[in-house]
């Protein structure tokens, strides 16, 4: 064993914030389905609380031995909406909170798929689960929710659109004593993913297995480290620095995933490498695009130095698993950022350039704050431009926006922890309501017939 | 259960004696001993068998990283495989 590279490893997780954002156990609840929706619930929080028993545990006996930090530990469930269609009662909300206190037992901190998939037309539960949301999140405390709004294959639900701009709004008012955190628990997507791991936007798709571990492994601070060492160099230096950390940081992801899924006895899903930041100094995607030469990020070259690090992000990663999945690339959260919301204060970001890097980036406009009397037209417009750019590209796309109730431009909403704190962006005055009206479906984009 | 131990700090007598007295103590069998000091930090990787260790793995690393504590150096006990899955292929 070389020692530098010892040191090295140490280094990069003691110095630089490498860990294991998340291991995230995801459980079919399709077996569940029961006609009474007090039978459904009851055999909800029974398969949850038996498959999960011992995530947290395992988690904290891997984090110790191999002396790399896990950070969250988590479940995602198959989206809810297809479950409480089945039943008699159709009380969402009580399906959340059935969830809730599965994640509470276990001791898992975010519990995801409190979810619906309507891309193409809403089925009964799906109705049923959408309008429940608002009270949902502002009734339990670990429950996440995320919505597909459109699909490359399906074109864009623009009904969907127009009525999640209206769920935003009323999550946000249902938790207006608290900063209106409950739309920092709901992710709107277009060609959402069914393994990834990470909140607020993780369930189980129904083509998953009954049971399966997928691993987010982060590590901002370490390819900003990497590349400061590269100072001056050419961009074909840059890439390769930055795809031979990508490559470290997810063998170390797919060790502890093969680890994990085998003391639980449950298949090895994917590794997802996502550069996700976290408020903590040193831990900042901004960061990394300043110190490829962006005086602050939001200038221009931004959207090319963050394609570069997406690109150079996901080449690495999938070189060093068996099975790369998930979202796996860079996320632009601009709350729990340092460096983002350094670069909102001095003017050098605004939602226009966050939504060009999101048509490069691994998702899209994520933890952005906007003020509280911010129309619900304007919010489904913005959803809709995020979908547009998902659908065309074959990309996945999210929105997950704060319409921060009694705030306004300037003021800043705290959330705490690893939501961090968001500076209220303005957005443009103009009215996009006749445009969402109309309703009914985007066609899907004629690349998608590849049949 | 192969294990690695890296030692940090300060130079002084007795670091590596106190280690391996917590080991020997525990019954963890060294392996091999890589000792420097670099700019001035005293630098100790072993490499160690903690198959017949008389503790279970959580008891015995406590043991381990408390023996760095009265010698001022910082101790850390990982499992071998996660530098071998970062730098071997």
């Amino acid at each position: 064993m070389v020692d530098n590279k010892i040191l090295e490893t140490i280094r990069m997780i003691e110095e630089e914030h490498l860990d294991i954002r998340t291991i995230t156990m995801g459980i079919s609840l399709l077996d569940c389905i029961d006609g009474n929706g007090t039978v459904c619930r009851r055999k909800v929080y029974d398969k949850i609380t038996a498959k999960a028993e011992r995530l947290v545990k395992v988690g904290e006996e891997i984090e110790s031995e191999f002396g790399i930090p896990i950070i969250n530990k988590r479940i995602s469930v198959t989206p809810v909406a297809l479950l409480a269609g089945a039943t008699d009662d159709m009380d969402c909300v009580a399906f959340a909170e059935t969830l809730d206190a599965a994640a509470k037992t276990v001791g898992v901190n975010f519990i995801g798929g409190f979810s619906a998939l309507v891309q193409k037309g809403y089925a009964k539960g799906d109705s049923a689960l959408i309008s429940s949301i608002p009270q949902a999140l502002a009734q339990t405390e670990r429950v996440c929710s995320s919505v597909n709004v459109g699909s490359t294959h399906a074109g864009i639900n623009m009904d969907a659109v127009r009525q999640m701009g209206e769920i935003i709004k009323e999550a946000a008012a249902l938790t207006a004593d608290r900063q209106s955190i409950g739309c920092a628990k709901l992710v709107v997507f277009a060609n959402a993913v069914e393994d990834n791991p990470f909140m607020a936007g993780a369930f189980h798709g129904v083509g998953e297995a009954d049971c399966a571990l997928n691993i987010g492994v982060s590590g901002p601070g370490v390819v900003k480290r990497a590349i400061e060492k590269v100072r001056g160099g050419s961009f074909t230096e840059l890439a390769e620095t930055i795809k031979l950390t990508a490559f470290k940081i997810t063998r170390m992801g797919q060790l502890v995933g093969k680890e994990a899924s085998e003391r639980l006895n449950i298949p090895f899903g994917i590794v997802d490498l996502s550069l996700a930041p976290t408020p903590a100094i040193g831990d900042s995607v901004a960061h990394i695009l300043e110190e490829m030469g962006l005086e602050s990020v939001g200038t221009h070259g931004t959207t090319a130095a963050l394609a570069m690090l997406n690109d150079a992000v996901k080449k690495g990663g999938v070189m060093a698993c068996s099975h790369a999945g998930g979202l796996s690339g860079a996320f632009i959260p601009v709350s729990e950022d340092a460096g983002m919301i350094d670069a909102v204060n001095r003017g050098a970001l605004n939602l226009e350039k966050l939504e060009a890097m999101t048509a490069v980036c691994s998702v899209g406009l994520d933890m952005i704050a906007v003020p509280g009397d911010t129309p619900a037209e304007t919010i489904s417009a913005m959803i809709a431009d995020e979908a547009a750019i998902g659908v065309i590209n074959s990309k996945t796309t999210a929105v997950r926006v704060i319409p921060a109730v009694g705030c306004k431009v300037g003021d800043f909403v705290e959330f705490g922890g690893l939501l961090g704190r968001a500076p209220i962006m303005p957005v443009n005055p103009f009215s996009s309501k006749l445009f969402i009206q109309r309703g009914g479906r985007i066609p899907a984009p004629i690349h998608s017939f590849k049949n | 259960m192969k294990t690695i131990i890296t030692v940090l700090g300060n130079d002084r007598p007795g670091i590596v004696a106190g280690v391996a007295a917590a080991l020997y103590n525990l019954n963890v069998n060294i392996l091999d001993i890589s000792q420097t000091i670099m700019d001035g930090y005293f630098t100790m990787t072993m490499l160690v068998d903690m198959e017949k260790a008389v503790k279970p793995f959580d008891e015995a690393k406590a043991e381990i990283v408390a023996s760095g504590e009265p010698l001022g150096v910082n101790v850390r006990v990982q499992r071998a495989e996660i530098f071998d899955a970062m730098h071997k292929l």
